[in-house]
């Protein structure tokens, strides 16, 4: 997907004001509220226009102010998953699902109706009235509904941050694979590293109206980490081991983690804080943290006063958190070996 | 004992035929009115505003007279419908135009509530899903709007069935012509031994009125039912 976005709009004070062009079929846009991001989406998508600026889609000109051109939000082949579900409450979950199906031309067809039903696990749902639907499976309809309209872009406007934590990363599992199925690129927006990280390969920061880097969701998430009240989060995907006592074994690389509490999936995401992570120069002889990786320095950075160290286990790499004293207290530069304590309740399973 | 002379069931039935018509041409305007004021943006929507909401505050007999200057032989349009053969003072039809504007505010009120309380994002929605724009207003807000184009059919409809002062003016108060209940229930109140007849008259009004209502809360019900 190439999206070309030149666009300028005011609104009393605030003043949108973007200039870019985007390759890829990931691609994030991060930035706080009040930034701009939503208002990006409807430019977009052509749900609001902008003062003037063209945006230009895989070589289509959707939108030009000195040509005149204004394509329709119906002509855009642009589809949006909402905050909000935003389900049709006079249609069941069928109509719904169809809706944007019946409106898009035979020849852009591509979306098996019985397909999509099954990966979003909502095939037994179809003849529900949507009002009784809860939450996570109004939200599995509404990006059923968008997937369907087989559209050539999807804009994903924050659609998590209207659901709890376990909600949240079971979503992100059915968005992620209903695109990855059916090859649809899409523009994730939202305010949360995190997601972003989950979701996208590169990520376009936005603030005041203007974007102000284009950057990878790893280095985005390593310059906030010494302003974010988390730190830097560390992503550990695990494929589950045995249990002791009551502790589960995972292994992690060459290595094996304990990590607190039963677990009975095979395959589990856990984060884990940069900040949770202790190190030590020398091998310490008894310490409580059940988990002491002997680890080599891989890289150095610094972000809001505080220091990242790059930690790599093998082939795997973790990001540790530290005061600048400690780095010349400790020694440690790129090459040193460290020994990273981390306590067995650090890991936090997201799902 | 209840009994009605041929003229009282004249009245009756004109009453609602002028009320049902009236109701019925309001209809597809005032869904229209409702949705440039809810959703347009354009200048003098306010004065759109002001003049939809303005029999509502005018004296009838306002109306009544402001009609009769522009449809009466000498008026605007009296003379142009004069041209092509068509006469409407003093017909059903003028009652029926009377009734449309007195009764249209409220139309247009409920409508306009109930397409208020649409989230726009289903429009939005709806649009990005391949709707036009004229789809949209079809799927999305005429049927999420059903609950206040009820209301205010039945509001309109047990209005016109009392409209008096302005249709008085316009189409008189001719018997079997343009006679209706009010205005059969004002010539009996007017002589002195009408008073068993008028209150005959009264009985029905209530009654009619009953039953709109009851209908009107039927179909409210089977819409949330169907919700």
């Amino acid at each position: 997907m190439e999206l070309h976005i030149a666009l300028q709009k005011n609104f009393g004070s605030f003043t949108l004001d973007v200039d870019s062009t985007l390759h890829g079929n990931r691609i994030g846009l991060f930035g706080p509220s009040g930034s701009g991001k939503s208002t990006l989406v409807s430019l977009i998508a052509g749900l609001q226009q902008a003062e003037s600026g063209r945006i230009l889609l895989d070589g289509d000109l959707l939108y030009d102010t000195n040509r005149r051109i204004n394509v329709s939000p119906d002509k855009r082949r642009i589809g949006i998953i909402f905050q909000r579900p935003h389900l049709f409450p006079h249609l069941n979950v069928k109509n719904n699902l169809l809706y944007g199906f019946k409106r898009s031309t035979a020849g852009n067809r591509t979306i098996d109706f019985d397909t999509l039903a099954d990966v979003l696990r909502i095939s037994h749902l179809l003849d529900r009235g949507v009002n009784n639907l809860s939450g996570g499976e109004k939200q599995r309809v509404a990006i059923g509904r968008a997937v369907l309209s087989n559209p050539r872009l999807l804009l994903m406007d924050e659609p998590l941050s209207g659901l709890d934590d376990t909600l949240r990363f079971q979503i992100i599992s059915y968005l992620k694979s209903a695109c990855e199925i059916f090859a649809i690129p899409y523009f994730f927006i939202s305010h949360s590293i995190l997601e972003m990280r989950l979701m996208t390969d590169q990520v376009l920061s936005i603030e005041q109206g203007r974007i102000i880097e284009e950057t990878t969701p790893e280095h985005l998430s390593r310059i906030h980490m010494g302003l974010n009240p988390a730190g830097y989060v560390n992503l550990l995907k695990l494929a589950s081991s045995y249990q002791l006592e009551d502790m589960r074994v995972y292994l992690w690389g060459n290595a094996e983690l304990f990590i607190s509490g039963k677990n009975d999936q095979p395959d589990s995401l856990f984060e884990l804080s940069s900040k949770d992570i202790i190190l030590f120069k020398r091998h310490p002889e008894a310490i409580s943290a059940r988990n002491l990786l002997q680890c080599v320095v891989t890289g150095i950075f610094e972000s809001g006063g505080k220091v990242g160290i790059e930690l790599g286990c093998g082939d795997e790499r973790l990001v540790a958190e530290v005061v600048h004293q400690v780095v010349g207290e400790l020694d440690i530069v790129v090459g040193s070996t460290v020994f990273a304590a981390i306590k067995a309740s650090a890991f936090r399973r997201l799902g | 004992m209840f009994t009605l002379t041929p003229s009282d069931y004249n009245a009756i039935l004109l009453s609602i035929k002028v009320a049902v018509t009236a109701t019925v041409l309001a209809l597809p305007f005032g869904f229209a009115v409702a949705w440039l004021i809810t959703y347009g943006r354009f200048r003098g929507k306010l004065v759109l505003e002001v003049m939809t909401n303005l029999p509502l505050t005018l004296p009838p007999v306002v109306i009544g007279y402001l009609l009769l200057l522009l449809l009466g032989s000498n008026g605007l349009l009296g003379q142009l419908l004069d041209s092509i053969g068509i006469r409407l003072i003093f017909t059903w039809r003028a009652a029926v135009i009377a009734t449309a504007v007195v009764g249209f505010p409220l139309m247009v009120r409920s409508i306009r509530l109930a397409m208020e309380s649409i989230d726009p994002d289903l429009v939005h929605a709806a649009r990005t899903l391949g709707a036009s724009r004229l789809n949209a207003i079809l799927t999305v807000i005429l049927p999420l709007s059903l609950r206040g184009i009820i209301a205010g059919s039945s509001l309109m409809f047990a209005r016109g069935l009392g409209e008096f002062g302005a249709t008085i003016i316009v189409a008189g108060n001719i018997p079997g012509v343009t006679q209706t209940i009010p205005m059969a229930i004002f010539e009996y109140a007017s002589s002195p031994s009408g008073d068993t007849m008028a209150l005959m008259l009264c009985v029905v009004s209530i009654a009619i009125s009953i039953v709109v209502l009851l209908l009107h809360e039927y179909l409210c019900k089977r819409i949330m039912r169907a919700d």
